[in-house]
């Protein structure tokens, strides 16, 4: 098989149109452990809360891997790959070989080693079969736990809060999103929840699960001593880089799988991308796991032009999210908690908190290198561009960025025509 | 809108708003240069102060649900013959001001239009006329001094040779060429236009008195420099950057006086091409301050055709005035190639009203005039006659060379092609279409593609329609119709006029 | 692929590309009635959007790009290239609202819809006789659809 792609995820997505991009011919086979087509992970909450069926899951219809030329062996996991052979083995003993490897195997659920996790009841929120499981039990549950307070645990709240359930977040840290959000934005999202009804609370987690004696769940016992009934426990602390596959089979790992700019790990004709590669990241130096969906996807795409024979350079990994709250939007892109002990980062910040609008600008040697918006988001994409092409911002230009107005005719001129109105080629 | 001074209420423009049809878009209130139109935060709706408007209409052409007329203020002083309205509106207007009363484009004021008493002739029966689409037409021009009479000798294989030198010309493909409009009072986007359509179609333009934008040279070939009385964006690269030179003596808008381009309009690239101060007033004085006499004239010429290297042909262009025919004698006897005889309804970025409404004469006249005298004095040949000032159409390009012109300017005809709509403020530099201004939000709206297609279009269409009026005449090349007043009759004219024009009368 | 290209030196910001954009798109296909009532019941929007800083201007609407951000961010599926047309396409009932595309697109090329969860982005009037509305209503050629 000249293509074997591990993982049915966005970056296996992006690797088949990336490799469609060069190589309009050879066969793809994507290997996918849950039996299910592709679909997009971020949807669950949105299936969870009933915004969406089942039927619109999928994020690319049968036809597009008709057409593209992909077998999908859906249902099987892959337990080893042999570089040196080129092979794949999978659970059903079957043995696959490969001229080009992906390795996209995502990130797996973080669950910290709490007593009683074991058991019932229990679900964290990234996979689908977890989300059906508690859409059958949203109509029986009265009340919920969810363990961590960071993008995945506040929308599984929230979608089980929209199921009639009783919530209450817990997050171990000071603040929730303290990730991908800064204090003020947490703040505003904080409130939201809180006006709709969902409750968060901050600096406590589960220390204990309390189970009867026929192992039923009944409720959790708190780091402040407190005890809380509940019906279910979902652990949505975070993901860890899915790279056991990789490292047994000799290919080197750091926090993720190391890859080059050209998405290839240490071993010949093997690549990894998305939430299990250690890749280039676009701000900082070194490379980094950033468990985000766009880079999934483009690393995807990018190790799949170079799986076909391209050479082409990863332009580099750049943090965001975009999730709203009860109908409050909040966008974070790039760098927005610098160190505060170092000087050569400035913030920028503007704050309604009657209109729950918020805006945030990160600058490091005269650059966006970072920003957060809450409420009014029509304009990210135009600071994306600052922070995405790296644009010196003078003065001038970070008061119209300060004001909320940035525009492409901000951009030096050269590359603005480039970009909209380049020469016609020949 | 409401409690104006008195005299702002005589206003000539009302703005009507089909209310039906407006949206309040804003498209007008985005175009008005003038702010007539404007929105109206408390009523939330587009309003406008018919005191402003300038009867541009140019919130009537881009309004996208043709939701705007621009009419005549319907209120109507009383009728009186001698104090027609505009008198008094002047009136009112100086007794505030206590200026002079400024205008833009051509005359409007009410003084015969010879073209319009002036009919062409038609072939019937003998003298077969000609179809331009099966048989060859000729309409190419050469502007510039002819040699009295040719010399020619036998080479030594017995084939014929032309003896005598000739002087250099000007080679158009269509006598009809853009005038002088100098670069500060119209905008680069429409002198390159001018350059572009020109070179499109085979003729020529001319910069104007404000010098030449260095990225226009390459259109040097179809281009005629014009050196007038400020020596604006004059230099040696200059002079050699065109296929002919022109000494503005004088302009039919306004004979006599000079020009002021005042310092608003002067921005980076015309103060580069002019060679002034951004932001100074170009003031070109009404002589040519080493011009005192013909002989003086004759000094500039040719110091010109000094510095051209005797490779172009040198025009003078002076406004038609009373004794023009003289002056044109004068003119060709100091050596010029080409005189160019502008009328009394030429154009203008600006002038005073007074000068350009009472000053000087009819180009029809003076055109017919200058030609006489120069036969009259053997002398027709030393120069070609180009006449411009007022001409609307090929219908007026034909009677304009059968009367004796070699070629026409257009200028006012020009503009109109590109969006003018006559309503004279040039001097505000405000021009909402984009014209005579340099104020570049404004000058954008001329998009040069646009212009140059439209202006060599017209050149075209105006080609075809010579062609189709020399062919019904049975001539079958331009040449031959140039002075051959045989082809003109006069319609409603005194013996007087007739005489001046040298034409017969309709019926004889 | 034909894109449109906008040209800010000719561009005099008379947004008349924005009002065809919202007729083009409109249930009536009438300027009037898309403006005085589609606009504020549907939340008829336009999808491009004129810029302006000083005496400069452009409007601007999705690329098209070959390699597009906003399908990249698309957690839905809701946006992907079409590989025989080469337009980025976007399929509204898809679409969740997740405004994920909104970020990633540096071209700011992608606005919210008014009123609904869906997002509002140039389709180059797939379908439309004369190609974009808006390239035909620009009374100064400052936008041009052809092949670069």
């Amino acid at each position: 098989m000249k293509y074997v792609i591990i993982g049915n995820g966005i970056a296996s997505i992006g690797a088949i149109e990336g490799i469609r991009k060069v190589d309009t011919e050879n066969e793809i086979l994507v290997i996918g452990s849950e039996d299910s087509p592709a679909y997009g992970r971020p949807l669950i909450s949105y299936l969870l809360a009933g915004k969406i069926g089942p039927d619109r899951l999928a994020l690319r219809p049968q036809e597009f891997y008709e057409k593209s030329i992909v077998t999908l062996k859906l249902g099987i996991t892959v337990t080893d790959i042999d570089i040196k052979a080129r092979t794949v083995s999978t659970d059903k003993g079957e043995s696959i070989e490969f001229e080009n490897l992906l390795i996209a195997t995502g990130g797996i659920p973080f669950t910290p080693p709490i007593p009683g996790s074991d058991g019932t009841d229990v679900y964290n929120f990234t996979n689908l079969k977890h989300a059906q499981v508690l859409i059958s039990k949203a109509k029986t549950i009265k009340k919920a736990i969810v363990i961590g307070g960071g993008l995945i645990g506040l929308k599984a709240g929230e979608s089980l809060f929209d199921r009639g359930v009783d919530v209450t977040i817990l997050e171990l840290s000071p603040r929730i999103l303290s990730l991908a959000f800064d204090e003020n934005a947490a703040a505003l999202a904080g409130g939201r929840l809180a006006e709709v009804g969902l409750n968060v609370k901050c600096g406590v987690t589960v220390k204990e699960i309390q189970r009867d004696e026929e192992g039923n769940l009944k409720g959790v016992h708190l780091t402040d001593g407190n005890f809380m009934q509940t019906d279910v426990v979902v652990i949505a602390i975070g993901v860890v880089p899915n790279y056991s596959l990789a490292k047994d089979a000799g290919i080197t790992v750091d926090r993720g799988i190391n890859v080059n700019d050209h998405m290839a790990t240490s071993a010949d004709n093997v690549f990894a991308a998305g939430d299990v590669a250690q890749a280039k990241d676009l701000l900082f130096e070194d490379n980094r796991v950033i468990p985000i969906w766009t880079n999934a996807y483009n690393q995807g795409f990018c190790a799949g032009k170079n799986m076909a024979g391209a050479k082409i350079e990863f332009s580099g990994s750049l943090a965001m999210n975009s999730i709203s709250f009860y109908g409050l939007p909040t966008i974070s892109v790039g760098t927005v908690n610098p160190p505060e002990d170092d000087d050569s980062y400035e913030v920028a910040i503007t704050l309604d908190e009657k209109k729950k609008c918020y805006r945030k600008l990160v600058f490091h040697n005269n650059h966006l290198v970072g920003y957060v918006l809450v409420g009014d988001i029509d304009m990210a994409g135009m600071y994306t561009a600052f922070v995405k092409f790296q644009m010196a911002v003078p003065e001038d230009a970070r008061k119209q960025l300060l004001s909320g107005e940035p525009d492409v005719l901000m951009w030096p001129d050269d590359f603005f025509r480039e970009t909209w109105n380049p020469e016609t080629k020949n | 809108m409401l409690f104006q001074p008195i005299n702002k209420n005589y206003h000539e423009f009302c703005i009507e708003r089909d209310k039906d049809l407006c949206i309040n878009c804003k498209v007008c209130v985005r175009q008005c240069s003038y702010d007539a139109h404007f929105w109206d935060e408390s009523r939330q709706k587009v309003m406008h102060d018919n005191t402003k408007c300038i009867g541009c209409h140019r919130c009537e052409a881009l309004c996208p649900t043709a939701a705007l007329s621009i009419r005549n203020k319907p209120s109507d002083f009383r009728p009186h013959k001698l104090w027609r309205p505009v008198f008094l509106q002047n009136i009112y207007k100086q007794a505030d001001t206590g200026g002079v009363l400024l205008a833009g484009m051509g005359s409007p004021v009410d003084i015969p239009v010879y073209w319009d008493s002036m009919l062409l002739d038609a072939s019937q029966v003998t003298n077969p006329s000609i179809d331009p689409l099966r048989e060859p037409m000729e309409l190419k021009t050469f502007l510039g001094a002819k040699p009295k009479r040719l010399s020619i000798v036998t080479d030594k294989n017995g084939k014929p040779k032309l003896k005598t030198k000739l002087t250099p010309q000007l080679e158009l493909d269509v006598p009809i060429m853009f005038a002088a409009m100098s670069l500060g009072a119209i905008n680069f986007n429409l002198h390159q236009a001018m350059a572009r359509a020109a070179t499109e179609t085979g003729t020529a333009y001319n910069t104007g008195e404000g010098g030449l934008h260095k990225s226009l040279y390459k259109y040097g070939k179809n281009t005629i420099v014009q050196v007038a009385s400020g020596r604006f964006g004059v230099h040696l690269d200059y002079l050699k950057a065109g296929s002919a030179i022109e000494i503005k003596v004088g302009q039919g808008a306004k004979p006599g006086i000079g020009g002021h381009l005042p310092g608003e309009k002067i921005n980076f690239m015309v103060s580069e091409t002019r060679m002034v101060p951004i932001g100074s007033d170009a003031i070109s004085p009404a002589p040519h301050h080493d011009i005192y006499s013909i002989e003086d004239l004759l000094q500039l010429i040719y110091a010109l055709k000094e510095a051209s290297e005797y490779k172009v042909p040198i025009s003078v262009k002076i406004a038609a005035v009373h004794n023009v025919a003289a002056i044109a004698s004068g003119v060709v006897r100091a050596g010029a190639d080409i005189v160019t005889v502008d009328g009394m309804r030429g154009g203008t970025g600006a002038a005073p009203a007074m000068i350009r409404d009472n000053v000087g004469i009819p180009i029809e006249l003076a055109l017919a005039q200058v030609d006489q005298r120069l036969r009259d004095e053997g002398i027709r040949n030393k120069a070609s006659i180009v006449a411009a000032g007022g001409i609307r159409c090929s219908g007026d390009v034909v009677k304009a060379i059968a009367l004796g012109a070699d070629a026409v300017y257009i200028g006012t005809a020009t503009l109109i092609a590109v969006g003018c709509t006559l309503c004279g403020r040039c001097y505000t530099g405000k021009c909402p279409w984009g014209i005579a201004t340099n104020d570049s939000k404004l000058s954008k709206r001329q998009n040069p593609d646009i212009a140059a297609r439209k202006l060599a279009n017209l050149i075209r269409a105006w080609g075809h329609e010579i062609e189709e009026m020399l062919g019904g005449m049975g001539l079958n090349s331009i040449e031959s119709l140039r002075g051959n007043r045989d082809k003109l009759r006069g319609v409603g004219l005194s013996d007087t006029e007739l005489d001046i024009l040298g034409i017969k009368h309709a019926g004889r | 692929m034909k894109r449109v290209y906008p040209d800010k030196e000719y561009c005099i910001g008379c947004h008349l590309c924005e009002l065809a954009c919202i007729t083009a798109h409109s249930k009536s296909k009438d300027l009037i009635i898309a403006y005085r009532e589609e606009r504020g019941r549907d939340g008829l929007s336009p999808c491009k959007k004129v810029f302006e800083k000083g005496d400069t201007c452009v409007a601007i609407s999705c690329r098209h790009c070959d390699e597009p951000s906003c399908v990249a961010a698309c957690i839905s599926g809701g946006l992907y290239k079409d590989p025989e047309t080469g337009r980025t396409v976007y399929d509204r009932d898809k679409c969740v609202g997740c405004w994920s595309c909104l970020m990633a697109c540096p071209y700011g090329a992608i606005r919210r819809h008014p009123i609904e969860a869906k997002i509002v982005k140039c389709d180059l009037c797939e379908g439309r006789e004369n190609g974009p509305a808006c390239v035909e209503a620009c009374p100064n050629q400052a936008l041009k659809y052809e092949e670069r």
